[in-house]
């Protein structure tokens, strides 16, 4: 740990090797593990967990955690639609990805038995449900979601109910398949939820998600975006209602490593909280890694943020790291908003009275989100359900 | 028939310092059919009036009245005092992000008419008023005021008067930064609403220019946060001659 530096400028001679923290050099060079005991126990001051409230993790970061209670999954079998519940060791488990911090580790070190979808042809809309173990209880749950060649299937994963989740959610687009994936928090208040998710994306296949995150008291989404061949295109789409007290992580990264891919990041979030409470708090990190290989790529992410009071923080950190010029495009943005009291006062102006005036702004600002939702069910659900998050605060 | 009474209106605005009183005791009534001119210096008070009519919420009443046929408007809401009658056209109007023009505008119909207007005459209705102030059909789709021109900002807020029909409208400074074609526009647009003589225009602005366009029937010097004289057309063109110079003096002298 401490042994002297070799090779160093003579001014310089003498330096101890330092014990701290490395700084990663790059998003790219992240420490992977399915171990949850190769990583040290974050203390929160970590570049990763910096945002997050560690004492509201329960455990899950410490080890403290139980891991006891089991998350239902259930799945919507229809043609082309095979589930299979199987071992660690079967060889699929893994090969989107694999941890890049302790939560998710962990989570892989539980989990008993993972459930395996395989998408096959053109099957109708699937919907995956996966239930909280209930309050009070934690668990460990591990899914993968998979393609056949040159399959186009629509995906949506309803997250729902109370307790501890820890998870690690692998999708694997074979060649020139499709995959529209929609994934929702949709928790009840005391529920935290922690989820890893490795895409991984084939040669010419296309991902289209979208993660909506309404519920929950702490939900942390750390997506990774890996191309198993050129050609491959993912568009990440999100969107985010934080209320008061509520806190609300997405942690990106898209790791560009081979040529020709594309990959295009909206996130938006709203916040809204209230007087006397915990801040309402999002946080988006939005890493983008261009590797010397990955020529001719296209990429742009972009975080949005709507703060609709006072009371709430939203944190935004877009990241471009570019190993090559020859690329075809790359372009990262943020901005955040304030509803303010002259918006207000120009809408009411008009007529409108105040919670048909706020309805008014999340309505456009989640608009573009919203209407790229796969079916109309589910793009109604979800606006009643964000204008049930407005109707909480609005009062 | 319509009536606006504003009595002995006291306002103040709060600032570092504490409050500050702006306006000091305002006089005026607007019947219907009526087109008053209300005109000042820079800092005499008279955009705080439209903003206090209206209710912004930076400006606080400290005495006095407002009443719309009789009905205490201090007592309303912002989005009230809209759908009980009262408009503001804006010197400022403000970019609302995300919202749609199209969107707006039905909103705001459907607030002030209490029904959603029905969608094929409604669609109707507003690109004839569109075509009406020269305002390009894809504005529909861009979001309330984003990116628009000083000039783009004031048709829109002319286009949301023909649409909403107040009894009252108060025009803040609707005629600053506009040039001559869009100035005659716009003016053809307040005339329009006024011309079946059922409403009441407050024209509040700096310059005689738009009085070429838009005749009004009273003329008010507004100076030291009250109207200080009151006259006729031929008050206009004496300011346009002499200025404001002896007012501000006879207002000074007063406080």
């Amino acid at each position: 740990m401490t042994e002297v530096v070799s090779g160093l400028a003579p001014e310089l001679k003498g330096a101890k090797r330092g014990s701290g923290i490395v700084p990663e050099a790059s998003a790219g060079e992240r420490f992977q593990s399915t171990d949850v005991e190769a990583f040290e126990v974050p203390g929160g001051r970590e570049e990763n967990w910096r945002f997050t409230p560690m004492k509201r993790l329960r455990g899950l970061h410490d080890g403290t955690a139980m891991f006891a209670g089991t998350a239902a999954v259930s799945v919507t079998e229809t043609d082309g639609v095979t589930v299979e519940t199987v071992g660690r060791d079967d060889s699929r488990v893994g090969q989107a990805g694999i941890p890049a911090d302790r939560v998710a580790a962990a989570a892989w070190s539980a989990f008993r038995e993972a459930t395996v979808v395989t998408l096959d042809g053109t099957p109708e809309p699937v919907t995956v449900t996966v239930d909280g173990p209930g309050a009070g209880e934690s668990a460990a749950l591990h899914l993968q979601l998979r393609t056949t060649p040159h399959t186009e299937a629509t995906v949506v994963l309803v997250q729902r109910g109370s307790g501890v989740l820890a998870d690690n959610l692998e999708v694997v687009l074979a060649d020139g398949s499709r995959l529209n994936l929609v994934v929702t928090d949709e928790w009840a208040d005391d529920a935290v939820h922690v989820a890893a998710h490795h895409l991984s994306i084939g040669r010419d296949a296309t991902l289209r998600a979208i993660a909506v995150s309404l519920g929950g008291d702490l939900v942390r989404v750390s997506p990774t975006v890996r191309y198993a061949g050129p050609g491959g295109d993912a568009e990440l789409l999100g969107l985010g209602f934080a209320d008061a007290g509520q806190h609300l992580e997405q942690r990106l990264l898209v790791d560009h490593a081979v040529p020709n891919c594309k990959s295009n990041v909206l996130y938006k979030n709203a916040l809204q909280g209230v007087k006397g409470t915990t801040n309402a708090h999002t946080v988006w990190i939005g890493d983008v890694l261009i590797r010397a290989a990955a020529e001719n790529t296209e990429t742009f992410e972009f975080n949005r943020n709507l703060v609709l009071t006072e009371h709430a923080r939203a944190d935004s950190v877009p990241n471009l790291e570019i190993e090559t010029g020859e690329i075809a495009g790359a372009g990262h943005a943020s901005a955040t908003g304030r509803f303010d009291d002259e918006q207000l006062f120009y809408l009411q102006s008009r007529g409108i009275p105040e919670d048909v005036a706020r309805r008014l702004v999340v309505r456009g600002f989640f608009g573009e989100i919203l209407q790229r939702l796969p079916t109309p069910e589910l793009r109604e659900r979800l606006e009643a359900a964000i204008e049930a998050e407005l109707a909480i605060a609005g009062a | 028939m319509s009536t606006l009474e504003i009595k002995d209106l006291h306002a103040s605005v709060t600032t570092e310092d504490g409050p500050k009183e702006i306006l000091r005791g305002v006089n005026l009534t607007v019947r219907a059919g009526e087109t008053h001119a209300i005109m000042g210096p820079n800092g005499s008070g008279k955009s705080t009036l439209a903003y206090a009519i209206a209710g912004h919420p930076k400006y606080e009443i400290t005495s006095g009245e407002v009443l719309l046929d009789g009905e205490n408007v201090l007592d309303m809401t912002v989005d009230e005092r809209a759908r009980a009658g009262l408009f503001l056209a804006m010197q400022y109007p403000v970019e609302v992000p995300g919202v749609s023009m199209a969107n707006f505008l039905r909103s705001a119909a459907t607030a002030v008419r209490g029904e959603a207007p029905k969608l094929r005459t409604w669609v109707k209705e507003v690109k004839g008023a569109m075509n009406d102030l020269d305002i390009d059909p894809d504005f529909a789709d861009r979001s309330v005021n984003e990116g628009f021109s000083g000039g783009e900002k004031k048709r829109h807020e002319v286009l949301q008067l023909a649409l909403l029909k107040p009894k009252i409208a108060v025009l803040d400074e609707t005629d600053s930064g506009l040039d001559v074609d869009a100035l005659r526009v716009v003016s053809e647009g307040v005339n329009r609403y006024r011309e079946g003589g059922e409403t009441g225009v407050v024209l509040i602005t700096h310059y005689t220019r738009i009085l070429q366009y838009i005749k009004p029937d009273h003329v008010h010097v507004f100076a030291a946060g009250r109207v200080v004289e009151s006259g006729g057309p031929e008050l206009a063109d004496d300011l346009e001659k002499n200025g404001y110079e002896r007012f501000v003096r006879a207002a000074g002298a007063a406080v």
